[in-house]
């Protein structure tokens, strides 16, 4: 029934005509039309509970603050720590998806597989208890040399925080939690990559780097942004391990490893959700809203790269 | 040297000619011998009065020696081929580091409390020591496949419009963008969105386990789809071609031959996602809610899960901590290895069931 | 029909099959009604609040549920200002809260119950100064001192302002790591609220539940504070007493004398606390006296309350009620939760109006 709200696809070929083919088609539509309903009831939600909280002036809310002061410095930590992760998890990632797909023993490389998506299976609540009990206390003597070696540099500097509780321990959990995603797209990706590319290369004479790079690669590129992506919004999202690790305050500092942090939008949520009442509920939905906004808007850009990029791409 | 190499000439000959066409090669066991004095140099340092972290580093920094060697003797290709692959093994062991160290804080803080009674006892009327997770193995189970029952068949058949039958129009792009935008939805959200809808239908405080997995479901949705599309577009057109040349209709095109050939990538991409929300805390906690006795019904009353039991228990420990506190570790402990297991299955299903091809 | 997708859904399916299957035997040790209790009480009773209360709350609900076996309690830790929201919304049938409701609120509370609330202290406990600082183990402080310190004001360990309050002490030239809540709570609240009571203007915070100084190190919750005071060297913050540990506990100045936090220390402030004048008599909220001089008592506390309605439609809800909070406020719950949770038990004058007004929920006639 639904396919009679479908536009009518471009190519001959495409276009349903045996009853089987439109209940398929039907269906398939329907699954699109519940995403589209899903994230619509989400977005009417966030608006509707979130505006009150947007125009609320602010001796209304428990903060104190107008809206804007209220959010902003919470979207710096969220982009901040989002991107510490994505900076730290892709690059290892990439590497970590080539050795499974190309560098490690035939034999093993599904094992590996296997113990690197063991990472994904840890509970964020596990990660962010790990963090806060081995992690944190562990790096404080990094943060230390960071401090007394790197100190000129604004990002190091300091002080030192006595317990680790930091934006950037906050951003190395986040780059372990987002690791296993990133890396097991890439993964796939790099396995689905056409043999005959790889073997004409290395036929060629290519030495397994110049194949990776040449066959590879080109081959993946969207994948790898594609991945990278669902990564970030892990690392945008991500609630309770970010709240358990971090020590936050209502800051915008470029300082990494002070105890002073700003603190991002899903984790003081979390930490201001259970005592709110009132307009300052609606203004912490309200920062739920721009998180979705931010997410939106990173989606968007990473869109644009890949469609830009298409042409060089392998995929047919 | 001619004097004393019996061979003929012409053999000479042809064994200089290929050495000349493949350059000189540094022997095979040359990475062997790098990498086993580095590793010396590291166990030597972490054991010595540098300590662990920069014993491991000085050893790391040793195995460069081999591209640097292979740079002197093979030139540029060979070395930026070692140079990568040294890097590759590299991130993998960094992989590992954190993955050993959170494997093995769990196993050492929750075996302690493992036994068969902590596996079979809930929570009722317990209180310091003794009782056990049943009520929030039994909650986590039936949530979480409750959630992908929900979200696998909306996610994959998104997919397959997607790719399938979207073929880049504007509605496709359309709904990869949302999907998109919905990977974006903070946890938190997805709680309260799903208990703003339950408020609809059912009234204040409505606290049902299938709440919990509808605002699962919003949070595996896109992962199914984002990673089912990235495997059926991976799929050759060759293939379909093939398919519908033959008379097959479409529908059996994608059920028969593009699915299955893309279900190893799909399995995997499930697993993640299951992966992905059978932790979740937040939610669970606002719609789901939590209590000390076992509940088996979805649609009826408070549902225990493992994550917020562990959650709670590390959290809001009684007096003394120490037992709830090892309880929520045991909790952590028994989900990662439900959420092994899960891999585990999944790996056998792909194995088993993807059509035998190159791989 | 798509075989694939079964394939795919087969794992998830199996999972739901085998607890299903599994589902014929519940937990070992829920063994049903025939345990023989004469109880008349029977059926589900939800409530939502605060954590603080959260692991006594798990005592009474243990030691109720076994004197009642077809009872079902359940407290969702959800927050205080949760619990009140959930309760005026009629979605719990109690809710454990930090503070006091406010006038908004309570007019937003009778109108759901259609009456008078029942509003009554439950949960006392003390917040002890915790402090980790070597060769230091009886820190004294003077409420200005503290709000100096959490202010940000006093930085080091030999400060003139801590020598003052500890003449005998060598203290160490050490920074001090003053540790907060990250996290919104009734902790904190209780805590800022006796700074600014007491500390005669060193403390400017005000009396809030989000810590107002930027600065120091922060961790989220009770737990938090108390791993992040230990694993720091110099390092001082706020804590339940309950959950302190091994911690040192500072002793804080009282009138002229510094007083060592007990449960029985604290239970005196509900004592010289006033009760809020216009309410009914069901509804004990209670201003605690922060800068009371009276020797022996220990001032930061926190007080939580419970809050439920006077009259409620189902009858037995009404008994539910009434039987579970008459548990909680009596002389034996309130040993429990001392005993389990570290609590200050309700002195027995003061239990005495609180018994009266738990005695007065019944059903809407």
């Amino acid at each position: 029934m639904t396919s009679q709200l479908a536009p009518e696809p471009a190519k001959a070929r495409r276009t349903p005509t045996r009853p089987g083919d439109r209940v398929f088609f039907g269906i398939s539509f329907g699954a699109a039309l519940v995403i589209l309903l899903t994230l619509a009831g989400v977005a009417i939600f966030l608006t509707a509970e979130g505006i009150p909280g947007v125009t609320a002036s602010a001796d209304q809310v428990k903060s104190g603050l107008s809206f804007p002061a209220y959010v902003g410095p919470l979207v710096y930590g969220t982009l901040l720590a989002a991107v510490i992760a994505l900076v730290l998890a892709v690059p290892v990632a990439i590497g970590v998806a080539l050795f499974i797909s190309h560098f490690s023993p035939r034999r093993l490389s599904s094992v590996f597989g296997y113990v690197i998506d063991l990472l994904a299976a840890v509970p964020s609540v596990v990660y962010g208890a790990w963090g806060i009990i081995f992690l944190a206390p562990t790096i404080v003597p990094f943060y230390r040399w960071l401090y007394d070696n790197l100190g000129f540099i604004p990002l190091f500097a300091g002080p030192p925080s006595a317990t680790g509780s930091t934006i950037l321990t906050a951003g190395i959990v986040l780059a372990i939690m987002v690791l296993p995603i990133v890396t097991a797209i890439c993964r796939e990706i790099f396995l689905q990559t056409p043999r005959l590319h790889q073997e004409a290369a290395l036929a060629l004479g290519a030495t397994r780097w110049e194949m990776v790079r040449m066959a590879v690669f080109p081959y993946a590129r969207s994948g790898i942004v594609s991945a990278s992506m669902l990564g970030l919004g892990r690392a945008l999202g991500e609630t309770m391990a970010v709240a358990m690790v971090l020590s936050p305050a209502l800051v915008v500092t470029p300082n990494l490893i002070s105890s002073t942090n700003p603190n991002t939008i899903a984790s003081n949520i979390a930490l201001s959700f259970p005592e709110a009442s009132g307009l300052t509920v609606n203004a912490l939905i309200a920062s739920g809203l721009v998180l979705f906004v931010i997410t939106f808007a990173v989606n968007f850009a990473a869109r644009a790269i890949v469609d830009r990029r298409k042409d060089f791409s392998g995929a047919n | 040297m001619t004097t004393t190499d019996p061979r003929p000439q012409r053999d000479r000959d042809a064994e200089e000619l290929l050495s000349s066409l493949r350059g000189n090669t540094l022997p095979l066991w040359a990475p062997r011998v790098v990498v086993g004095i580095a590793a010396t140099v590291a166990v030597l340092g972490a054991l010595s009065s540098l300590g662990v972290v920069r014993g491991v580093l000085l050893g790391w920094l040793l195995t460069f020696a081999l591209p640097i060697w292979s740079r002197v003797v093979e030139g540029p290709r060979k070395a930026t081929d070692r140079l990568v692959t040294l890097l590759v093994y590299s991130a993998f062991s960094l992989a590992l580091i954190p993955l050993g160290s959170i494997i093995w804080t769990v196993f050492s803080r929750g075996l302690s409390v493992m036994s068969a009674e902590f596996l079979t006892y809930s929570m009722r009327n317990v209180v310091g020591e003794g009782g056990g997770i049943y009520h929030a193995i039994m909650g986590t189970l039936l949530i979480t496949g409750a959630a992908t029952v929900i979200s696998v068949p909306i996610g994959l058949f998104t997919a397959i419009y997607i790719v399938e039958y979207g073929d880049g129009n504007r509605v496709s792009k359309g709904i990869r963008f949302l999907v998109d935008v919905m990977t974006g939805i903070p946890s938190i959200v997805a709680g309260l969105f799903a208990y703003a809808l339950f408020v609809l239908f059912f009234g204040e405080g409505v606290r049902m386990g299938i709440g919990g997995s509808v605002a699962l479901a919003v949070l595996m949705i896109p992962v199914v789809v984002r990673s089912s599309e990235e495997m059926l577009k991976l799929v050759p057109n060759e293939l379909r071609e093939a398919s519908l040349a033959l008379g097959v209709p479409q529908w059996r095109t994608i059920a028969k031959v593009v699915v299955p050939t893309a279900l190893a990538g799909i399995v995997t991409g499930v697993t993640l996602a299951i992966a992905r929300v059978i932790g979740e805390t937040a939610p669970l906690l606002i719609i789901a809610g939590a209590t000390d006795s076992t509940n088996f019904n979805l649609f009826d009353g408070r549902m225990a899960t493992l994550p917020v039991f562990a959650y709670t228990s590390i959290r809001f420990p009684g007096v003394p901590p120490e037992f709830s506190i090892d309880r929520g570790w045991g909790a952590a402990l028994t989900l990662l290895v439900i959420v092994m297991l899960l891999n585990l299955v999944a790996r056998l299903v792909s194995f088993f069931f993807s059509p035998k091809g190159e791989r | 029909m798509n075989r694939t997708t079964l394939r795919v859904a087969a794992p998830a399916a199996l999972a739901l099959t085998l607890a299903l299957g599994l589902s014929a035997c519940g937990a070992s040790n829920e063994g049903g009604s025939d345990s023989g209790s004469d109880s008349s009480l029977s059926g589900t009773l939800n409530g939502a609040g605060a954590s603080s209360q959260e692991a006594a709350v798990d005592a009474w609900t243990a030691a109720f549920q076994t004197a009642n076996s077809d009872v079902t309690v359940n407290y969702d830790p959800a927050g205080s200002g949760a619990g009140r929201e959930q309760f005026i919304a009629g979605g719990v049938d109690f809710a454990g809260s930090d503070a006091y409701l406010d006038d908004d609120e309570l007019a937003q509370a009778k109108e759901r119950c259609n009456g008078p609330v029942v509003e009554v202290p439950t949960y006392v406990s003390p917040i002890a100064v915790i402090y980790n600082l070597d060769g230091v183990d009886d820190l004294q402080l003077s409420p200005a001192t503290i709000g100096g310190i959490f202010e940000g004001k006093i930085t080091k360990w030999d400060d003139a302002a801590i020598k003052a309050d500890n003449p005998d002490a060598t203290l160490p030239d050490t920074d001090i790591t003053p540790v907060h809540r990250s996290d919104d709570s009734g902790t904190t609240k209780n805590f800022t609220a006796y700074l600014d009571a007491a500390s005669g203007g060193s403390w400017t915070g005000g009396e809030v539940e989000t810590w107002p100084i930027k600065g120091g190190e922060a961790a989220q919750g009770t737990s938090g504070v108390v791993q992040s005071v230990a694993n720091g060297s110099g390092t001082i913050g706020y804590a339940d007493e309950s959950q302190a540990g091994d911690l040192d506990k500072a002793k804080v100045k009282v009138g002229t004398e510094y007083t060592e936090v007990t449960p029985e220390a604290a239970a005196k402030v509900l004592d010289t606390a006033k009760q809020v004048e216009g309410r009914d008599a069901t509804d004990i909220a209670l201003d605690i006296d922060r800068k009371t001089e009276e020797s022996g008592v220990y001032p930061i506390v926190l007080v939580s309350y419970m809050i439920g309605c006077e009259s409620y439609d189902d009858a037995a809800k009404a008994d539910l009620v009434k039987g579970w909070l008459e548990y909680v406020t009596s002389e034996e719950g309130q040993k429990e939760a001392a005993d389990k949770a570290g609590s200050a038990p309700l002195t027995s004058e003061f239990s005495g109006k609180v018994a009266e007004a738990v005695k007065s929920i019944k059903a809407a006639s």
